[in-house]
């Protein structure tokens, strides 16, 4: 049981946790629909969001600290993949370097795009981190499911979250039973990764094995193909009203970011 | 009187030729509450898989649940009849909630919202763990998920009960709690368990299995003293001896060994 860091939900009554999930997943897909059309010197709509972001962080009463910390995982990644865009962009060179017959400009306008794309990049990651912490997630299938997302998926999803646990605890013992067994210096990498891949193939075979007993438990309770759920969700008078205010929002974002793109 | 199982000859081979189950022919009364015991692959589980049709059409000989004959027709009626509860609770509850898990069998027996409801919340009593329905599996211990592994069946209300070593892994109080929960319940059970204390206190009748043949069937006192049938078939008597007086002198203490 050492995997509490798969479970972001954390437990909480606020306005947040208590709206539709149905309502927090298609406002977080607006949220990032949004952000991500924002052009790259709209800087005034990028504080618009980002201020909306960090105001829904304090109406979840999730500790701001930690939103930010869990949100800027997503800098590596984004930056590895942004990382040539402040060089091939044309525009007005700010630093340059000489190497041989090269010459690696950075731009201004190739500058401005790197830090759009990693803004976008942070707050799609925070207000995704904010429904996750928010929402537990068995309500956030139900939403998926709700909004019409094929149940193939869904279920797939499900298993996926149901079995990463168990896999998770499989995982770890293989690893505690290896680590038992190994005294002294470990042998060369060639050795190692020998070792590395009999755990990988026992756990594989293991869930092979596992999926045909869940297979049959399922059978012998009546499954025949299709999975069948109750909807247990309402849609209340609160959820009108913050879905519509953030409607407008999303539009008021959306259009000041055209507005200065046309400006500029 | 309608027997609740009736087995005639049946015979199982596994794919790859192994004979898993060598012409089985037992029945069952309703209400009885009968152990199933034998060494590692004599055929226990691929037992309880044909009682309930998850392993279909590939035996030979005859199966009846309640009078009804098992065949490709009956087959979800019998599955509806006969409640599975497999050994690893992981395999068993595989939806994200207690909820969803108890509800599945209900839903998929076609039962309208209300009575899914109201199934669930019986089953979860029945098993003490009523208030558990939003919890996710991987937040219970092994007690609780065998708890609500039995629950899932009860909410589809089968006649039969199969359990595959329903005391496997438990500490000695969720143990305790499971015998007691067992006891109570009305269903006729088939039990497959290297238990034999389970099978000592919960089963009036035993059935021994060794290498896909019954070889013993009779009633629990007789069988699990016989020593020499025991034996044979990779079994052990169990110790229901009361235990040594605390003041009969213990031989093998530190302090004897070091006078």
């Amino acid at each position: 049981m050492k995997h509490s860091f798969l479970d972001r939900y954390r437990e909480g009554t606020s306005l947040v946790h208590r709206l539709d999930p149905r309502l927090k997943l298609l406002g977080t897909l607006a949220f990032i629909l949004v952000v991500t059309n924002i052009p790259a010197r709209g800087w005034p709509a990028f504080l618009l969001m980002a201020g909306l972001a960090l105001l829904l962080v304090r109406l979840a009463e999730v500790p701001l600290l930690e939103a930010l910390k869990r949100s800027s995982i997503a800098l590596p990644f984004a930056g590895v993949v942004a990382v040539s865009i402040p060089f091939t962009r044309a525009g007005e060179a700010l630093w340059q370097a000489r190497l041989g017959s090269w010459t690696l400009s950075v731009t201004d306008a190739g500058l401005a795009l790197f830090l759009s794309v990693m803004v976008k990049a942070w707050l799609a990651v925070l207000v995704s981190g904010l429904l996750v912490a928010t929402t537990p997630f068995p309500k956030l299938l139900k939403a998926l499911r709700a909004l019409h997302v094929p149940a193939a998926l869904v279920s797939t999803i499900s298993f996926m979250y149901r079995y990463l646990f168990v896999l998770v605890d499989e995982a770890m013992c293989i690893q505690t039973a290896r680590e038992a067994r190994s005294v002294g210096p470990g042998r060369t990498v060639w050795w190692r990764a020998r070792v590395l891949g009999g755990m990988i193939g026992s756990l594989f075979i293991r869930s092979y094995e596992r999926s045909e007993r869940i297979y049959a438990a399922m059978l012998s309770r009546g499954f025949a193909g299709e999975i069948r759920s109750l909807d247990q969700m309402s849609w209340q008078k609160r959820d009108w009203l913050a879905g519509l205010g953030w409607a407008v929002l999303m539009a008021a974002a959306f259009v000041l970011g055209r507005l200065i793109a046309g400006g500029l | 009187m309608e027997m609740a199982v009736r087995v005639e000859s049946l015979r199982f081979a596994y794919p790859d030729g192994r004979v898993a189950l060598d012409g089985i022919r037992f029945a069952i009364a309703p209400g009885e509450k009968v152990a199933v015991v034998g060494p590692n692959g004599a055929g226990k589980s691929t037992l309880f898989l044909h009682l309930n049709g998850v392993l279909h059409g590939e035996h030979t000989g005859r199966i009846w649940i309640a009078g009804m004959e098992l065949t490709d027709k009956t087959l979800r009626q019998v599955r509806a009849r006969v409640g599975l509860v497999f050994q690893d609770p992981d395999d068993q509850l595989f939806s994200p909630t207690v909820f969803e898990d108890v509800a599945f069998g209900p839903l998929h027996m076609g039962l309208p919202e209300e009575e899914v409801r109201r199934r669930v919340t019986q089953a979860l009593a029945a098993v003490g763990m009523l208030g558990f329905e939003d919890k996710m599996p991987h937040h219970l211990s092994l007690g609780e998920r065998k708890r609500i592994a039995i629950a899932t069946v009860l909410a589809m209300e089968p006649d039969i009960l199969l359990l595959d070593e329903p005391s496997a892994g438990l500490d000695p109080r969720a143990r305790r709690n499971l015998i007691q929960l067992l006891q109570r319940l009305p269903q006729t059970m088939l039990v497959a368990s290297h238990d034999m204390r389970l099978v000592w206190e919960l089963c009036p009748r035993t059935l021994i299995l060794d290498a896909g043949r019954l070889v013993a069937d009779g009633p629990t006192a007789v069988l699990l003293q016989d020593e020499a049938l025991m034996e044979a078939h990779g079994l052990e008597v169990p110790m229901l001896a009361p235990a040594p007086r605390p003041e009969a002198p213990i031989p093998h203490t530190i302090s004897a060994v070091w006078k």
